[in-house]
């Protein structure tokens, strides 16, 4: 190794682009800015595309009622548990106040919305997570929600389908939160004793702890093309083991690639898999 | 106690100079008795002051200590005819955590733990006691085994998390934990688990599925690493102190919000004090949760395990 090495400028770590980070300037104005490949497209253009980026495909962030729109069958979709909200376990400083700015910020009560629809005709009941609402972070109520909606599916013999967006387990409820991981898991197992369909679609970003719990845990696991998904963060990693990491490290295409998912899923083509496998199911 | 922590000086250097004290009255031939037995008061009025008021963080601490004993140290007292065994049979054996057969009282029962080392040679080739997916894969292939041949599990609960490298992103550091959670709730057998130390997060909780979860009096379980909120919060490590009384990570913490079941009480000053004590405690607790357990039937103990982690959690319902 040379001395100048010593002192040479090492890259900093890579980290997401701000504006993966900020699904809220989405449609918001007449022309949206795809932060992958910098194209202006009309925002109402974009909508009618799934908000794909009509020119790189890069998938950007949907509303929970975007994305059941999107899936379910039109005006199929009855919400389940709507004003559930969190307790604050730990009397966390500015936990409730930023709970209740995310409730008006997104205009619902907590970060996954449930409820059963129909696909194709046939009844399913669906979960959506919200990566705008506290990032998606799993509490008592985010758990909570899952675990009932799978005890509806139980209840309704019914195939269970969830999107989910998560930082992973919510730091301000604490081990609470870790515990909603046993929870919805535990759940599943039902699902699965029972012989019935669980469908989990990663959509960016699903990480930390529900990564490592429901997200996992379908009888087929998808993932929409790029979506960062992983256990641990990045810059944790790196620090850890002290080397830069792939630029696709942690996407849907690596994980693909190392044999964790059974299909990266265009947004299009959404739909009609979903329904597919759901009628190969009954 | 060679390796005491910097909240225990104080009593170091009382003991240290009672120490000076006797030998000095060895020595010289001259009566301190009087002296001594003040010192020795005064001792334990000291002790019972520091160590029945400990705080997060010292308990944090204590923990960490590296004298405290570790699950093979738990199967080595506890356990009689212990057979260890290996391999995930998909990628190799992950050293982070043990598991085997034994008998406990007569009974086989299949024990797995994490397993940190004991010196720094034994960390490097257990690496600090943090797994890889292999490791969870192989405690779940023994859970299994387990439940085949129809005996309860005991784990031992002692991690600051599961391995954030490359290769466990690569093989499936999530799915392996999320599996774990998913197959532990459906065990037909009797679960306890134990934590002895450290229980960092969704790579504590993939060994922490139970009928009955214990934690010892002095470690601590939580959603993220008192050094990792620290950073969150703080952007900075440092507050590791702090976070550890905010996140409410301790045994009575847990006690209360009804995650645990039972604390298991440490010999004063924790459990690498009278490690002889502490196995004795332990005995007596996995003694009584068996007798619990066995009574009940495989759809019992299933049921009773989901309702247990089905009620964790606070939240309020309203109807608009």
């Amino acid at each position: 190794m040379m001395i100048k090495d010593l002192f040479s400028k090492r890259r900093k770590y890579a980290s997401m682009p701000a504006e993966r980070e900020q699904p809220k300037t989405m449609n918001e104005g007449v022309m949206t800015k795809c932060p992958k490949c910098k194209t202006i497209v009309y925002t109402k253009e974009l909508m009618k595309h799934a908000n794909v980026c009509m020119h790189c495909g890069h998938h950007m962030p949907m509303t929970p009622s975007e994305r059941i729109d999107l899936i379910l069958d039109t005006d199929s979709f009855r919400e389940l548990h709507p004003h559930m909200v969190s307790a604050d376990p730990l009397e966390f400083p500015e936990y409730k106040e930023k709970l209740e700015k995310d409730q008006k910020k997104t205009g619902h009560k907590e970060a996954v919305v449930t409820g059963e629809g129909t696909i194709g005709g046939t009844p399913v009941v669906l979960g959506v997570m919200d990566p705008a609402f506290r990032m998606g972070s799993m509490g008592s109520v985010v758990g909570e929600k899952i675990t009932r909606a799978i005890e509806r599916a139980l209840d309704l013999h019914a195939p269970f389908i969830l999107f989910s967006a998560s930082g992973g387990a919510r730091m301000q409820e604490g081990i609470l939160s870790l515990m909603q991981m046993a929870k919805t898991s535990a759940a599943l197992k039902k699902m699965d004793e029972a012989g019935l369909l669980f469908v989990s679609v990663m959509t960016h970003p699903t990480t930390g702890g529900v990564s490592a719990s429901f997200a996992s845990l379908g009888d087929y696991n998808f993932a929409e093309p790029e979506a960062l998904i992983g256990f641990a963060g990045r810059r944790i990693i790196e620090q850890t083991i002290r080397q830069e990491l792939p630029e696709d490290f942690q996407t849907s295409e690596f994980l693909l690639k190392h044999g964790q998912l059974d299909k990266v899923l265009h947004r299009q083509d959404m739909k009609n898999v979903l329904s597919a496998i759901v009628q190969m199911h009954t | 106690m060679e390796n005491h922590l910097p909240f225990e000086k104080p009593i170091m250097e009382l003991r240290n100079k009672i120490d000076e004290l006797k030998s000095f009255t060895d020595e010289k031939d001259i009566d301190l008795s009087g002296e001594i037995e003040k010192l020795e008061q005064r001792l334990e009025q000291l002790e019972a002051e520091v160590y029945n008021n400990l705080k997060p963080w010292q308990r944090v601490q204590i923990a960490r200590h590296p004298e405290r004993p570790t699950t093979l140290d738990y199967i080595d007292s506890l356990f009689e005819q212990f057979i260890e065994l290996h391999g995930d049979r998909l990628f190799g054996d992950d050293e982070a955590i043990v598991g085997g057969i034994a008998f406990f009282e007569g009974s086989p029962v299949t024990v797995i733990g994490h397993q940190r080392g004991r010196d720094t040679k034994e960390n490097v080739r257990r690496n600090f006691g943090m797994p890889h997916p292999e490791g969870y894969r192989k405690a779940l292939r023994l859970m299994k085994q387990a439940e085949k041949f129809n005996r309860p599990v005991i784990c031992f609960v002692d991690t600051k998390g599961a391995y954030p490298g490359k290769a466990a992103e690569e093989r499936g550091q999530s799915e392996a934990i999320a599996r774990n959670l998913m197959e532990m709730a459906g065990l037909k057998v009797p679960v306890i688990s134990v934590v002895i130390g450290e229980g960092g997060s969704g790579g504590g909780l993939a060994l922490g599925v139970a009928n009955h979860v214990h934690m010892f009096e002095n470690s601590w379980y939580s959603t993220i690493s008192p050094e990792g909120a620290s950073s969150i919060l703080w952007k900075d490590a440092s507050y590791a102190r702090e976070a550890a009384e905010a996140m409410r990570i301790t045994a009575g913490d847990l006690k209360e919000f009804g995650v645990i079941d039972e604390i298991v009480r440490e010999p004063r000053g924790g459990a690498h004090h009278d490690p002889k004590e502490q196995m004795a405690i332990l005995r007596k607790t996995l003694q009584q949760s068996l007798k619990d357990l066995l009574v009940l039937t495989p759809n019992e103990l299933i049921e009773s395990r989901y309702e247990k982690f089905k009620q964790m959690g606070t939240f309020e319902e309203s109807d608009f």
